[in-house]
């Protein structure tokens, strides 16, 4: 309980009191009112990370929900063994920096085995890390390829507990497979579906750890995402009041993003009911 | 309901196997699927062994080999600290260092007291929230679950000065102590288990003169044994793999654990030519200690992901 106050409730008041201060650590932080956020709404750099980001959440989550619901659905029908569900689990037990640097590796415009790959059909080779077009892209490929096994398997355990007698109707009545995945299978399913979409959304809202082994932000500041800024803001330039006001609003965004996603998906209720 | 989804799997794959179903094509191409996805995810681990296994200096002439290029285990050395500076160059190695096992070190003592701390405090609070009645329960439950959405870099930065201003910048307190007591998601897990725990044996204990304390460590705790294990588990790897708070807290030397000090062994090497292999071997090692936890409780992990996901 006291851990609960002083790590989680304690802080949380504290940070919304220090987006309201200028505060460079070596100082006391000094009350400046509205003065960080206003600042912010005119922060070009601000905006470019809120593009960044918004640009990678939307692939990571577009890929990794259609690629995950994918694989569920073969595991549901095809593939039950634990064997393959653990084989797909597997990246994402490894650390992020691990997986950062693998592809690092695989995805190098020299050496790169993926450019080795591409260069074999006889297309040019990409800078996937460093060409602005291609750095947010790659870094949101490469989290899809960590999180599509563990993705899957929230979906996976959502469709097993849909009961066996609601498909079994449905092919008395003579639904075709298309038909009983769009009017049965996923209905039934949109409460997982919401809530793995309020956690990965929420998760990849705050990517860093690859960013920041691959990328650092770069090039220029094709990939520099918000948590990254807020960083750099922080232990770079010591300007913690200006970093806790960004972080304020990154967490209204995420209660925002979690509030809509539950109301308009109805995340509580279920049709089974 | 672990049980009823447990006898609806079994009588599922008994049904499935008497009728052998006859060669579709369907079949064979959602098959191929499966494969293909494996492979993909695979893969890239085996990429990771293979450079591992070959000399630094013979990968730029072979990139595309399948099999190690010039087999060799100096990366592992190297990354050990076996291999002179000199004999690193001479393979192709940058120089950088990586005190491989002091981060090493690092990172069990980090990840093994944050565990440890985190499950029997969570387990207490689990405890509290479903055994006990007191005013508020409900109330104080929901504030927690409501922090479950706070992101944690919002609350990285307020830890981060308070950690600076107690003095514990570097020290493994520092790197500790915001993950020792417990978050939200472990007492969730656990309030689960614990509500439907029986009631009965523990009024028995209590008639008896049995206090709360006895009760949670005689009865409770012994109980829950499997969530109990399957909690620690999950949460050692999540702690193993930890990057942000090292990151801010833990920079020293001295404390820096494995995450973060593979960030800096890939900083230190040169941009052009970076010792692929040698850091193919630091990558592929410290991820060892997960993937042989994993290969143990393979089981176990794969089917609580499905609980803690679904409730």
């Amino acid at each position: 309980m006291v851990g609960f106050v002083a790590f989680f409730l304690v802080p949380t008041i504290r940070g919304v009191y220090l987006s309201f201060t200028e505060y460079s650590v070596l100082g006391d932080p000094t009350w400046i009112g509205t003065k960080n956020y206003t600042a912010i709404l005119a922060d070009e750099l601000f905006w470019n990370a809120m593009a960044v980001t918004l640009q990678y959440v939307g692939l990571n989550i577009g890929f990794q929900t259609v690629i995950a619901l994918g694989l569920a659905l073969l595991m549901h029908r095809v593939a039950k063994s634990t064997l393959i569900r653990g084989a797909l689990l597997l990246p994402f037990l490894v650390a992020n920096v691990i997986v950062a640097l693998l592809w690092f590796w695989m995805l190098d415009y020299q050496l790169g085995i993926v450019n080795e790959i591409i260069n074999w059909f006889g297309l040019p080779r990409i800078a996937f890390f460093g060409s602005e077009q291609w750095a947010i892209p790659t870094i949101a490929g490469v989290n899809v390829w960590r999180h599509m096994g563990y993705t899957a398997l929230l979906i996976f355990a959502g469709l097993q507990s849909i009961p066996s007698h609601v498909y079994e109707v449905a092919s008395l009545d003579g639904a075709s497979p298309t038909r009983t995945f769009w009017s049965i299978t996923m209905p039934l399913l949109r409460p997982v579906l919401v809530l793995v979409l309020v956690v990965t959304v929420i998760g990849s809202f705050q990517v860093f750890d690859t960013v920041a082994v691959t990328t650092g932000g770069g090039p220029i500041n094709a990939s520099r995402v918000i948590q990254m800024y807020i960083y750099q803001k922080a232990f770079g330039e010591s300007d913690f009041g200006y970093a806790s006001a960004l972080s304020v609003i990154l967490f209204v965004i995420l209660a925002l993003v979690a509030f809509i996603q539950m109301k308009f998906l109805k995340g509580n209720e279920s049709d089974l009911d | 309901m672990t049980t009823s989804a447990l006898s609806r799997k079994t009588s599922a794959k008994t049904a499935h196997r008497k009728p052998r179903k006859p060669f579709s094509w369907r079949r064979a191409g959602a098959w191929t699927l499966v494969v293909v996805a494996v492979v993909v995810t695979v893969a890239p681990f085996l990429w990771m062994l293979r450079t591992a296994l070959s000399s630094n200096a013979a990968l730029a002439s072979n990139a595309s080999n399948l099999l190690p290029a010039d087999f060799s285990l100096g990366a592992f050395k190297r990354v050990l600290g076996l291999q002179t500076p000199e004999e690193a160059i001479a393979e192709g190695g940058s120089g950088a260092a990586i005190n491989f096992w002091l981060y090493l070190r690092n990172s069990i003592i980090f990840a093994t007291v944050t565990t440890a701390g985190q499950v029997f405090f969570s387990a207490m609070a689990a405890y509290a929230f479903s055994r006990l009645r007191w005013p508020g329960r409900n109330v104080v439950f929901g504030l927690f679950l409501a922090t479950m959405m706070v992101p944690p870099i919002f609350t990285a930065l307020p830890n981060f000065l308070m950690i600076k201003n107690l003095g514990l910048l570097n020290s493994f307190a520092g790197l500790a102590l915001p993950f020792l007591f417990m978050t939200p998601f472990a007492i969730f897990f656990l309030r689960q288990f614990f509500l439907s725990m029986s009631r009965e044996v523990e009024e028995a204990a209590m008639l008896d003169g049995a206090k709360h304390v006895r009760i949670f460590f005689q009865i409770v705790l012994p109980n829950a044994a499997a969530p109990l294990a399957t909690l620690a588990l999950l949460t050692f790897i999540g702690q193993w793999n930890e990057y942000f708070w090292p990151l801010l807290v833990g920079q020293d030397e001295s404390v820096r654990v494995l995450t973060v000090g593979l960030g800096v062994f890939k900083s230190q090497s040169p941009q052009g030519a970076p010792d692929w292999s040698g850091l193919m071997a630091a990558t592929l090692i410290a991820a060892l200690p997960v993937l042989l936890l994993f290969i143990a409780f393979g089981k176990r992990v794969v089917n609580s992901i499905g609980f803690s996901g679904i409730k």
